[in-house]
Order: structure tokens, then sequence, then C-alpha cells
């Protein structure tokens, strides 16, 4: 027996006379053992990696949840603070020069004091260039408890106490710095969109993985309410939902409402994908061979069929955040979602409703650029996810 | 060991390893909203053959004959709509596949096995090779930890890979490699009885004649009986020591390959050893038959002999009255009206 | 050994193609898919292409065709086709194909028209919305200055040709309505509806049974004789082209390893692949012998495309290896007698 095996063996691996001749590094990879050895999850990263913009977008949107997290440390002022006196004011300049020496010194900028446009009596602000403020890392301002826990007055930049605050972005009618509001606001508005998924992956995996799995009656039911939830328009039903809110709930609670109101109808496409999934899974023959092999249902379904589209339900839901971000930015803007004082970008916009304060304080609509970059943002890693999600084709 | 030819009608009380009896596998065709029903595809209709130990039986026809639903009917890897499987396991002995309980199924698996057709879509790309290999021992509660591993090792040396290859994963693999793969697990704990499902048939001409020469092997070895389902009749010229030919769900022809391929006996096997082509260009024009139209639809069968539409011996009794499967020879078996008068050609050396 | 039947010498030549290459750039590596092809086709000849997966057997009909999918590109070579204008017998010109741009008029104007394809799976070629007839049809219509009519008569009879049955109904099917016989025949239909003077056909039948193999094989066999078409013969199955081709290119690797008439490649294969493979095949005698008898298959298996080998790209596998002089030097395609190559240094 030993000699059949031996002559099995020189059969596969006759002579090591492959020479192995440089080429390009890649080739070395793909021929060498770590690749021979990597699991799923290693070769979806590998194939992602290779999308650059995907790859960007991933470190863009990781670095706007990481401010947003420590917002109260990244934001220059606290999101409530009102300057009474400057409000409505312009993004302030940051200058490196004096105006009237010329010379150079660390970034600063001057305290604007407002007048009043002799013609049309719309407050109007001056720099005042004898006073000049410089702006320092790590400065006191405000004070806060981080997370509810680390009680700080730090912030990672701004200029000194009692001189004059600095707007990187302006202030809204009321005075409050927007730079930091979108800071803040971007919590609201980022993670709404996470624990919309959240809850769209739960109800999506849940029903589809059921219709899927045990068909008949109960597939027929579910799919049917899919068809159902299809057939309503989308806008006018979170619309008529969200202003059935009580006006008056807590801001927490309103802020739950909201996310389940947004994944109602955004779970239908997911069920119907795990539907899809499962049943294609189900007659592929390795699961056919894992029943021969006398694995029970509960191993087949989470070692073979989970494993099998877990990275398409990620893709999915990537996919599916940025309709969140624009559904909760949208009810909020109309008045029907959160409610200030919360803060999102939606109810940031609020204040740009008319045209009228657009045209004066068109600064109010920073909040939309921020909307824009983190929509685009998640659909480029999508993109780049949705191409990595099968390693194996 | 099955004897070369002539009259090896297998012997019910000696060394039968697997009895199929009128087995069916009829596929429902459901139409419209409500799911009815409005007609069945008869995939496998009504078979029976038996299998010796140590033997090599070969199930050849066209596409959609029906040879991957009885292949699979076998280990149940889906039901049977009527018919019986008996199985002597060398441990519960002579039992009914169809009607065993979970447990039983479970056990009788072990000892029938499955090598499927496609290596790339049986074997579990997010498994590495140890897990896959080892996945019949460790559900079946055969071994594990450093004895599964020592059982994988064995195997795949036994199929010829090293044994170092096992913490790979499956796209670290060629077409053939992983069909190596596919065998080993079929062969990991150790079965009488295994049943390939087109083991060869994805696989480049070389690779296929490394594969073949290595279920040759085994076979030797371990005394492996095997169902080998294939379409190519030149691999199973090779390979099966009996053949049975199937057309739309019937059996139409079963022997000793050597008397199927030189004495055929039913029409549908002349045709289909004619119709294959010879890599011989001093054979070219030999007299082919050419068969008119295409196979049946299981769905819709003609009438009377199924294969009257296309056969050139047909006579009007073909049209109206289904022939008997008949033995027209010691252990030579065929389903034909005229299969006793009928000078069919063979292969000639 | 001439290298058709007829005896009435040899027929000029149609296609030539020198030294070809069409790599693939991808982030893993190069790879090269045809990799130095010479082959020659001559007018009204079957030019057998035989080799196993992967060699490169369909980048070379795709790169005839102008047809390689990107990031694939020819890098080197030339494609020379002898063209003939059906109006006037005796005007001819040669073009060489590889240098035309992708789009350019006169390689649409040739492609379909004089050279067309014929693809392995049928439903890539046909439109799965549109009615074969219509499709065939439109084909004509693009080629040839004919008025709709004319066209649909010419389709119609083109179906004939391929014994379509019934084709006046088949006419106004769509392709899901067909079997895969009858859409492959539709599929050589549209490729014979302008009569092309080269048919590539890239395994036409390795999708079909048997019994609808031997149909197909034997009906493009008669559409050759009755016309002026010569046949580039795509296949990794032996028996197939011991039926079709007069003359036989082997390959390994996108090389042309061996090149000689169909008898030869039988009887007198050189190149140790060929050898093997002819080995390696089981085959219908068989029956008549010993069952113990094992197959002497090649030993290992193709290298990863992204793989270079120095010297012979068969030395690993090659029984006849010679160290230090195999896995040294590449060996050159040479001509061992009249239209015989062999690229081995076993006839160096
Ligand atoms: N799950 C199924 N539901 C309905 N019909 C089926 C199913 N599985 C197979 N069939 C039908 O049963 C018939 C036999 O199929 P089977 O796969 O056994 O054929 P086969 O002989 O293995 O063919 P092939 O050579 O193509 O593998 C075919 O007509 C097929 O369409
Ligand atoms: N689109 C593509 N991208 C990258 N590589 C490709 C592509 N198409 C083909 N190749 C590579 O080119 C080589 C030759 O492929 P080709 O399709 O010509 O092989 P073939 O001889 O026709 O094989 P088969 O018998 O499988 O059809 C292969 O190694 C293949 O991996
Ligand atoms: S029974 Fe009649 S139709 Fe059927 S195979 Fe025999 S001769 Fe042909
Ligand atoms: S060159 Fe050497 S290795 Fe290559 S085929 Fe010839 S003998 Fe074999
Ligand atoms: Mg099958
Ligand atoms: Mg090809």
């Amino acid at each position: 027996m030993t000699s059949i095996v031996a002559n099995i063996l020189r059969l596969i691996n006759p002579r090591q006379r492959a020479v192995e001749t440089p080429p390009s590094p890649a080739t070395t990879f793909s021929e060498s053992e770590d690749f021979y050895r990597a699991g799923q999850w290693q070769l979806v990263w590998w194939k992602f990696r290779r999308h650059r913009l995907a790859k960007a977008a991933m470190w863009v949107l990781a670095f706007f949840y990481f401010v947003t997290l420590f917002a109260e440390f990244f934001a220059p002022h606290a999101p409530l603070t009102r300057y009474k006196d400057l409000a409505s004011a312009p993004p302030t300049k940051v200058r490196l020069f004096e105006v009237v020496s010329r010379s150079y010194r660390s970034p600063f900028i001057y305290t604007i004091v407002r007048g009043r446009d002799p013609v049309t009596a719309r407050p109007i602000y001056r720099a005042n260039a004898a006073e000049p403020n410089t702006i320092r890392l790590f400065v006191r301002g405000d004070s806060y408890k981080m997370l509810g826990l680390i009680e700080s007055d730090l912030h990672l930049f701004g200029t000194e106490k009692d001189t004059m605050p600095l707007f990187i972005f302006g202030t809204d009618r009321i005075g409050r710095d927007i730079f930091s509001r979108i800071i803040y606001g971007g919590r609201i508005s980022l993670s709404i969109g996470l624990i919309g998924v959240a809850l769209t992956a739960v109800f999506g995996v849940l029903l589809g993985g059921i219709s899927g799995y045990f068909g008949g009656a109960v597939d027929e039911v579910i799919q049917r309410l899919i068809d159902l939830l299809y057939a309503l328009p989308s806008i006018p039903l979170w619309m008529s939902l969200a202003a059935a809110l009580p006006q008056d709930w807590p801001n927490l609670r309103l802020y739950f409402a909201i996310t389940i109101i947004l994944s109602i109808l955004n779970w239908t496409r997911l069920a119907r994908i795990v539907r899809g999934k499962i049943l294609s899974l189900r007659e592929e023959d390795f699961v056919m061979a894992a029943r021969l092999d006398g694995e029970s249902q509960w191993t087949i379904i989470t070692r073979y069929l989970l494993p099998g589209f877990t990275s398409f339900i990620i893709v999915e839901l990537t996919i599916a955040i940025p309709f969140m971000i624009l559904g909760e930015t949208a009810l909020s803007f109309l008045g029907i979602g959160l409610q200030p004082p919360t803060i999102s970008w939606g109810v940031m916009l609020q204040d740009a409703q008319d045209i009228m304060s657009v045209a004066q304080t068109p600064w109010t609509l920073w909040p939309v650029v921020f909307v824009v970059i983190a929509v685009l943002m998640f659909n480029f890693l999508g993109d780049g996810m949705r191409d990595a999600a099968d390693p194996y084709h | 060991m099955a004897s070369e030819n002539g009259s090896n009608t297998p012997n019910p009380s000696s060394s039968l390893l697997l009895e199929i009896r009128n087995l069916k596998k009829h596929f429902p065709i459901k139409r419209g909203f409500f799911k009815r029903t409005v007609g069945y595809v008869k995939a496998v209709d009504d078979i029976s053959l038996l299998v010796e130990e140590g033997e090599t039986l070969g199930l050849v026809g066209e596409s959609g004959c029906g040879k991957t639903t009885t292949g699979r009917m076998i280990l149940r890897a889906i039901p049977s709509t009527e018919g019986d499987v008996y199985f002597r396991d060398p441990e519960l002995g002579r039992v009914n596949v169809t009607e065993l309980d979970n447990q039983q199924l479970n056990q009788v698996r072990r000892n029938m096995r499955m090598i499927f057709q496609d290596p790339h879509a049986s074997l579990n790309p997010r498994m590495t090779i140890l897990e896959l290999i080892g996945a019949p021992l460790r559900a079946m509660g055969l071994a594990k930890g450093t004895e599964l591993e020592d059982r994988v090792a064995d195997t795949l040396g036994l199929v010829g890979l090293a044994p170092e290859v096992m913490r790979r994963y499956p796209h670290a693999f060629s077409g053939g490699q992983r069909q190596r793969i596919g065998i080993a697990r079929a062969l990991v704990c150790q079965p009488n009885l295994v049943v390939a499902d087109e083991p060869v048939s994805a696989l480049d001409v070389s690779v296929q004649a490394q594969i073949l020469n290595l279920l040759q092997e085994l076979q030797e070895q371990m005394g492996l009986t095997y169902v080998f389902v294939a379409h190519d009749l030149s691999v199973v010229a090779h390979i099966c020591d009996r053949v049975a030919v199937m057309y739309v769900g019937k059996l139409v022809e079963m022997a000793s390959t050597l008397e199927l391929y030189t004495n055929p006996k039913h029409p549908y096997t002349e045709a289909l050893l004619s119709a294959i082509p010879k890599p011989d260009p001093r054979r070219r024009g030999s007299a082919r038959i050419l068969l008119e139209g295409e196979v049946a639809n299981p769905a819709d069968p003609p009438s009377g002999c199924y294969f009257h539409p296309r056969c050139a011996y047909a006579q009007d009794l073909c049209h109206e009255q289904e022939p008997a499967w008949e033995e027209v020879a010691p252990g030579h078996f065929a389903k034909c009206h005229f299969s006793h008068d009928l000078e069919l050609a063979g292969v000639v050396a | 050994m001439a290298s058709n039947e007829n005896g009435a010498g040899k027929q000029e030549v149609l296609l030539e193609i020198r030294d070809l290459k069409t790599h693939f750039a991808l982030d893993e590596g190069t790879v090269r898919a045809v990799d130095g092809v010479d082959l020659d086709v001559r007018r009204k000849q079957v030019v057998g292409v035989v080799g196993e997966s992967g060699c490169g057997k369909s980048m070379t009909a795709m790169s005839v065709m102008r047809l390689v999918p990107p990031p694939g590109q020819i890098v080197e070579g030339e494609i020379r086709f002898h063209r003939q204008f059906d109006d006037r017998a005796d005007a001819k010109d040669i073009v060489d194909l590889a240098q035309f741009e992708s789009n350019d008029r006169q390689l649409r104007d040739i492609r379909g028209n004089q050279i067309s394809m014929v693809f392995q799976e049928p439903m890539t070629a046909l439109s799965p919305v549109r009615t074969v007839g219509k499709q065939i049809t439109e084909a004509i219509l693009l080629h040839q200055d004919v008025n709709k009519t004319e066209a649909r008569d010419i389709a119609i009879e083109t179906l004939a040709r391929v014994k379509m049955p019934n084709p006046e109904q088949r006419f106004d099917d769509y392709p899901f309505q067909l079997s895969g016989g009858m859409r492959q025949r539709a599929v050589i239909a549209m490729a014979l509806a302008c009569r092309p003077q080269l048919l590539i056909a890239d395994e036409p039948t390795t999708a079909l049974d048997v019994t609808t193999e031997a149909q197909i094989l034997d009906l493009m066999r008669e559409l050759q004789a009755e016309s002026d078409m010569a046949i580039l013969y795509i296949t990794h199955n032996l028996g197939v082209v011991a039926e079709m081709a007069e003359e036989v290119v082997v390959m390994y690797l996108g090389k042309v390893v061996e090149r000689c008439d169909v008898d030869s490649i039988f009887y007198n294969p050189k190149h140790p692949y060929t050898r093997g493979l002819l080995n390696s095949i089981p085959r219908l005698e068989d029956v008549l012998q010993d069952k113990r008898e094992k197959l002497n298959a090649i030993e290992g298996m193709v290298p990863s495309p992204y793989q270079r080998l120095q010297g012979c790209a068969f030395h690993p596998r090659c029984p006849d290896f010679m160290p230090g002089v195999c896995d040294e030097a590449e060996p050159q395609l040479i001509q061992l007698e009249e239209g015989h190559a062999v690229r081995c240094h076993l006839y160096t």
C-alpha cells in the first residue's frame, strides 16, 4: 500500500522542476501558502483592498464616526451655547498674516463686531484688525461630560476663553456655532443609519430566512406582505407615519420611532435577497454533501448556509445606510422627524427652509455638504464591498 | 470480484450488496398562483437492478435521462416516490434504505458514500480541507481531535495529496485535485459502496486519466463497489464491469460491459455506440447510425416504446405497446420488442 | 504529405497567424493566454485546434475575430487574412487583422461576413428576446445588399441548409423554444448566412449529447463539402478532431507544440504531450482488453496561468525530459518533414 501511495504522490508531484522565476510580486503571492490558507474574510479583504475609492471611503467614514463619537472634544463649542451678540455671523476668516503689518503669525482670527447696514438695516459684521485672537490646540472652553462619563472642558482647538469665539462655518439665527452642531448632529444622523440597518438586518434576515428555509404557507404569507409593502410609495408612507407620532414624546423615544419607521420598508429588499440566497444555496452540491456527511440541520444552517451570504447581507446593509440618512434628513427637514433641541443634520436644515434665509445666510446649508459626503462615501464603500463580497465567484 | 464477462447474473445469495426494486421518482410540475400540480416529470420510472460486492456498475445515458436522480435515491439524498433500495450494511445487515429512520440512515450513509460531478460546487469554499474531509467523521462521531486529523492525513495520502495541504482552502486546488479531495471525503469513513456521479466529466483528458486510474487502484485496495454514473461510453468501457443504459427514466439495456458493447440488444445502445466520435482518422466515414430528433421529454413521453420516434427499427407494435424488460441472454437484459431478432452492430476490434 | 484529400495540390492560403501573442494583464500577474501561435488555414480546409482547458484555444479564435475581452490584448504578431471579393473572382488582397482598431469599419465588414464564428454555448450568440429568424435576417441585412424580403428568404433557406426541422415555423421561434441541438443549428445558420470564407467553430458540440453531437458534426461536414468554406475547428475532444479535421494543431499553455495532418497526429505523433494526450483517452476498444489495464496518464497537472516556466513549458510533466536541456532553453517550432512541425528538443 505504501508503494501505491508513493507512486501516486510521484504522479501528482513528479519533479520539483518548476523554475521559481520571480516575475511580479503579485504572482508569487497568488502562489503562496498565505493565499492557499486564506479564509473567506481574508479573501474578501484582499479583494476589497484593491478598490482604492472604496478603501478611501472607508477611512473617511471611519473618521466621521470617530469624530462624532468624541464630538464634545472635537467640537469647539457646546451645541446649545448661544452667542447672542453674534447671531447669523458668517464663517470667521482664519488668517495667517496681519492686515496692517502684513507680518506672519500662527493662525488667528480677528474679533468681529456687529453693525447695521445703513440701507437694509441688516446686521453686518466687521473685523477689528486691532484685536487678533490666536487659534490654539487643546484649549479650555465649554465644559462637558464626554459620553456621559469623563468630565472636562478641553477642546481640540479654538480660541482662548472669553475672547472672540471661532465659528468655522458661521452661526445660526440664534447664534450657535454651526460647525460644532454639525459634529453633534452627525451623531444622530450617522447613527440613525446604523441602527436603522441593524433593525433592517434583524427583520430581513429573520423573515427572509424563515421564508426561504421553511417555504410553504409561511413563505407565501411573507412574500405577499413584501409585495404589499413594495406597492406602497415610500416617502408618503414615511411622512404619514412620522406625522402620526406624538410631538410630546421624549427625544430618545422619537429617535427610535423614526428609525423603526425608516426600516419598515427597508427590510423587504433584504428579506428577498436572503430568501433567494437560501433557496439557491440549499440546492448547492456542497449542502447535499453535508447532509450525506450526517451534519445536523443546525450545523448546515450555521456553517454552510449563513457564511455563504453574510458578506452579501453586509453589502446590502451598507447600501441601505445612505437611504436611512437621507430619510432622516428629509423627515426632520420637513419638521415631522426629530425636533429641536435634538440636533441632527435634518433638524439643522430646518433653518434653511425659506429662500430668504438661504440667500442671507448661505452657510446654514453646510449640513447638506456633509449629508452628500456621507451618502457618497457609503455608496463608494458599498460598490467596493459588492465586488469583494463573493471572493469565489 | 465480478467475472469479466459472460454469465455474471448477480446471485442474490452470494455477494449481493445493493438491490434496487421498482424505483421511481416523479417530480411534480407546479403551475399558477396556487401551485397546482399539473403533471409529473418522470425522471426515474420503475428501475430495478442488482449490484454485487466489488463490481463497478456503469449507469449511462444522455442528459436528463435520470442518472443523477437514480444515484441520489440510492443514498436517499432525495426521497424516492416509490420503490425499494436494499443495502447490505456490514453492521445493520440487509436494510431497506427508503424505510430507515434518521439515525439508521446516518449509520448506513457511513458505508455508502457519494462522489459529485462538479469539483467546484461540491466543496464548501469556506472550509479547510481538514474540515471538509473530516466532516463525516466529526458529524457521525467516528473520530475527533488528533485521531480525526490522522485519519484525514491518511486518506489524503491515499488519494495522492500531501497531508500538509489540509490547512488550505479549496480555492488553492485545481479541478483534478479538488476531485481527489471529493474522493477522499467519500472514502474517509471506509465505505463499501460509492456512488460516483460523473466523477470525471468536468475534467481534462489528462487529469481524467489520472482520476480513473486512482479510482481503480482504490477499488483494488479497499474492495470498493462502485455505481459509476457517466455519459461517456469510452470511460465506462474502461472502468465498468457491467453497464446499464437509461433512456428517459427507464433502463433499456443491461449486461456485462463486453457483452453490451460487442453485442448490443437494444437499438438505442447501438446508436449511442456508433455516435461516439472515434479517435481514429482512418475510421472516418465508417457507417454511423444518426438518430433523428431529440431525446423525449420525460414530462410527456411518447406512447409505447419511448424510443420509437427515433428508432430505425420501429414497427407498428412499438407505437402501441411498451416492451418488457427481458433477459435475452444470461445476464443480458433488454427492453425492446425485437431484441431477439435484430442484428445490431457493436464495437469491433 | 498533402493536407487535403483531393490530390489536386494544395489550396491557397486563407489565414496565416504568425507569432500571435494575446496577454491579459491582471493584478495577480500577466496571463499569457496565447503566447506565440503560428498556424495556417488554407481554403476549403478544416483545421482542428486541440488542447486542454485554458491552453488558449478560445483566445486564439477571439484574437482572429478581434473580440478579445478586456483587459486582454494582442501584444504581438500578425493575423493575415487573404480576402477574396466574390463579385470579382480574381480580386484579392491581404489584410492584417491584428493591425485594425477594434472598431474599424473594414474589420466589422469582415467579421460576421467573410469570417464568422460559432460559440460553445449557443445562448451567448443568440439574443433571448428576439426571434431566431429576426436575428439571422439582421445579420444578412448588415452585410449584404438585399432588401428585407430577400433577406428573409435567404434566412429561411439557410435554416433549411442546417436541417432545421420546419424552417418556416422555426423562423418565428424564440431561442428558448428550441432544444439545445436546434439552437446550435440556428447559431450555425446565422454564421453561414453570409457564406463566409472562414468559419471558426469554438467547441460547437461540447455542450451537446453524443447523439446530437453526431448530428451537428455530420451537418458541418456536409456544409463544408458543398461550399468553399474553410473551418478552424476548436475542440478538446480528440475523437472530434479525428472525425473533422485535415490538419491538426496541438496547443499547450498558449503555444503550438505540434502541427501536422490528422493521420500523423494519430499514427505518428512526435511531441511527448501529443503522445501523452493520445495515451490518456479511454477508448471503446478498451472493452476488449483486460479491465485492470491502467491508462497511461500524463503526470502532474497544467501549471497555474500566472506561472512562467523556464525552458520547455511541458518539462515538469514530460516523460522524455532531458535535464539541463529542456529546463534551460525554450524549444522552437521546427519542421520535421513537409507539413509536420513540432516544438521539442528531442528533434533538434
Ligand atoms: N428537482 C427537480 N425538480 C424537477 N425536475 C427535476 C429535478 N431534478 C431533476 N429533474 C428532472 O429529472 C430529469 C432527470 O434528471 P437527472 O439530473 O437525473 O438527469 P441526468 O441523467 O443526471 O442528466 P445529466 O447528464 O444532465 O446530469 C430531467 O428531466 C430533469 O429536468
Ligand atoms: N477574461 C479573461 N480574463 C483573464 N484571463 C482570461 C480571460 N479569458 C481567458 N483567460 C485566460 O486565458 C487562458 C486561455 O483561455 P482560453 O479561454 O483561450 O482557453 P481554452 O483553451 O479555450 O480553454 P477551454 O477549453 O476551457 O475553453 C486561460 O488561462 C484563462 O485563464
Ligand atoms: S421496441 Fe421498437 S421502437 Fe423500441 S427500441 Fe425496440 S424496435 Fe425500437
Ligand atoms: S522539450 Fe524536453 S521537456 Fe519539452 S517536450 Fe520536448 S523532451 Fe519534453
Ligand atoms: Mg447528472
Ligand atoms: Mg474555450
